[in-house]
């Protein structure tokens, strides 16, 4: 801006001068995206081609791993598993989160209160809200079944029932929405109040407000929170791996991907095998954030901003 | 300056909103009530739970309130694994991972936000695309890099990668340093001061409470982490707290009481953390959150 034609040549010794600075500030970030991000990601495709077990020597063995894959029931089941989990979580952690919000966003005393209520959960470690969770769980001695005793309804096994166990982990994971929600909270309290008082004078009443301007003005938050809550989704392990052990049990029910993709790098030690998994899983994210970067980017409005 | 504005603006607006009628306020109370009561179900009973009596840890119907009241379980109980020695391993890796952590992200941040050179949007660019690549793709490779250094069963995996940066807190700090005046920066130049002053004097000085947000989200992440240690550490002395409470849930399923004084105590840190710092916590995450 301030850089004149006859003062050319000082602009670029000035630009050289930024170039350096600029270098000297990132090169830790260079360093590590080639060392720690760039470098890997590399690796383990070229591992997933080859019989790595961290054993001794390794061959390429072309496609043999992704073929071997595609005839692995634990890969099936884990990845049905997974889907079934981000199926049902991802959008009722939105759904939860967005309702907490909204009752947060109407003017109460003592909102401060719930609203560290909500969170918390969010931010207890994993490990010690799975360990929790495992006792709440219990058929017999478990909180959870006893209060549903109290409304007559005899409840199942959760984490020791097959078919329960996937709808556990679920509840378990909407516990923690609180992130989420002080994110769409904060959407909502940018949704100008002119605009609610505008559309009451149009005599909209509470659903066409809330889906007319409530929607549309913090669609860049829900589009935020679905996007994270996809990829989290996907990497889920941490609870499921305490929570079983290690096993994924019973039956299979709970070896969601990221957990059979850890049994096979570091309790199998098939390093390629677990590779392609990984690859295979790198896929999957890219394809499901482009087809909801495809199908709601254009819908959702920055007007805010 | 209108994006100062607007940070300061979310914060400080509890409530955006006009006061409802008495019948929806009730309404809302109730919802909130009842909303809190199930939210607060396992924290309720984990912590009834550690000062129970062992017969009514296993009683039916359950007891809600112990009676007696022990604290066996916080004297007793966390001795099935080296539970203290695992504290402090675990604030060991804390400390230095925020060391790390603060002081390469504020310092690659700057060269973000503040240098203009061409480089400073791409790179930008590439770090935030890093963030959508799942843990689990890089896992192997690292882990076979720091085997190699003779790094594995030690703290070296989990503490030297924060000083090369971390997209998420760089990101976090970026928006934080565009919201300072250039001007001030450019007033700075004119009395003859470089970039490494102004990262120094200036800009460190006037981004503090976000430096204390990366601080506290990176304790959180290091006190929590547990496939990071799971990987690394093989030597049971150098667990951390994540790893004593799963191996501690692994060998004695059925200790409830010591399992749950062990939750409680690895809660503890995180939740007067929280009291402590509510506002810096709350500030955090919506601003990492509201310009995704």
């Amino acid at each position: 801006m301030t850089a004149q034609p006859t003062q050319k040549p000082r602009w670029s010794r000035q630009a050289r001068h930024n170039f350096m600075w600029g270098l000297l500030f990132t090169f830790p970030v260079i360093i590590g995206l080639a060392w720690l991000m760039i470098y890997p990601v590399a690796a383990s495709l070229y591992y997933s081609f080859t019989s790595y077990s961290i054993f001794g020597a390794y061959k390429w063995i072309g496609a043999i791993n992704y073929r071997d894959l595609l005839r692995d029931s634990n890969f099936w089941v884990s990845l049905y598993n997974t889907a079934y989990f981000v199926i049902f979580a991802v959008p009722l952690g939105i759904v939860v989160g967005l309702g907490l919000a909204l009752l947060l966003n109407i003017k109460v005393k003592g909102m401060s209160v719930y609203r560290t209520i909500f969170y918390l959960p969010s931010i207890v470690p994993a490990v010690a809200s799975a360990v929790v969770w495992a006792y709440v769980f219990d058929p017999q001695y478990g909180v959870l079944n006893n209060i549903l005793r109290i409304f007559g309804v005899f409840g199942p096994g959760w984490l020791a029932s097959p078919e329960w166990a996937k709808p556990a982990l679920i509840v378990m994971s909407t516990w923690g929405v609180g992130g989420l929600m002080i994110i769409l909270l904060a959407g909502l309290q940018d949704v100008p109040q002119e605009l609610y008082d505008a559309a009451q004078v149009d005599g909209a009443t509470w659903l066409p407000r809330f889906r007319h301007v409530t929607i549309p003005f913090i669609s860049p938050h829900l589009f935020f929170t679905l996007v994270t809550g996809l990829i989290g989704g996907f990497q889920y392990f941490t609870q499921v791996h305490v929570l079983t052990q290690g096993q994924g049990g019973p039956a299979r029910s709970t070896l969601l991907y990221s957990l059979y993709l850890y049994q096979n790098a570091f309790q199998f030690f098939k390093m390629g095998y677990a590779s392609a998994m990984a690859w295979i899983l790198l896929i999957i994210v890219v394809i499901c954030t482009a087809l909801v970067f495809r199908n709601l980017a254009g819908r959702v409005y920055y007007g805010g901003s | 300056m209108t994006a100062t504005v607007g940070q300061e603006q979310i914060i400080e607006r509890e409530v955006s909103q006009r006061p409802r009628g008495p019948v929806q306020q009730t309404v809302a109370h109730a919802a909130l009530i009842a909303l809190s009561v199930i939210f607060s179900i396992p924290f309720f009973w984990l912590v009834t739970s550690s000062l129970k009596i062992d017969q009514q840890l296993v009683a039916f119907p359950i007891v809600w309130v112990p009676n007696p009241i022990t604290f066996d379980h916080y004297i007793y109980g966390l001795q099935f694994v080296p539970f203290p020695r695992y504290v402090l391993n675990t604030f060991f890796i804390c400390a230095a991972t925020i060391v790390g952590t603060v002081f390469s992200c504020s310092w690659i941040a700057y060269g973000l936000a503040r240098i203009h050179w061409p480089l400073r949007i791409p790179l930008f660019i590439i770090v935030l695309g890093t963030m959508m690549i799942p843990f689990q793709v890089t896992m192997i490779p690292l882990f076979i890099i720091f085997r190699n250094m003779g790094w594995f069963n030690t703290y070296m995996p989990l503490i030297v990668p924060t000083f090369f940066g971390n997209a998420f807190f760089i990101f976090l700090l970026r928006q934080f340093f565009m919201t300072i005046p250039m001007e001030l920066s450019e007033a700075a130049k004119v009395d003859g001061a470089n970039e490494l002053m102004i990262f120094w004097r200036i800009v460190l000085p006037l981004t503090k409470p976000a430096l204390a947000t990366v601080a506290l989200f990176q304790f959180m992440a290091a006190w929590g982490d547990y496939l990071g240690p799971l990987i690394y550490l093989s030597d049971k002395d150098l667990y951390t707290v994540s790893l004593g409470l799963a191996l501690f849930r692994g060998e004695y399923n059925a200790e409830f009481g010591g399992l749950m004084a062990a939750s409680t105590v690895m809660m503890l840190p995180v939740v007067v953390l929280f009291f402590l710092t509510q506002r810096t916590f709350i500030q955090g995450i919506t601003l990492t959150g509201i310009k995704g």
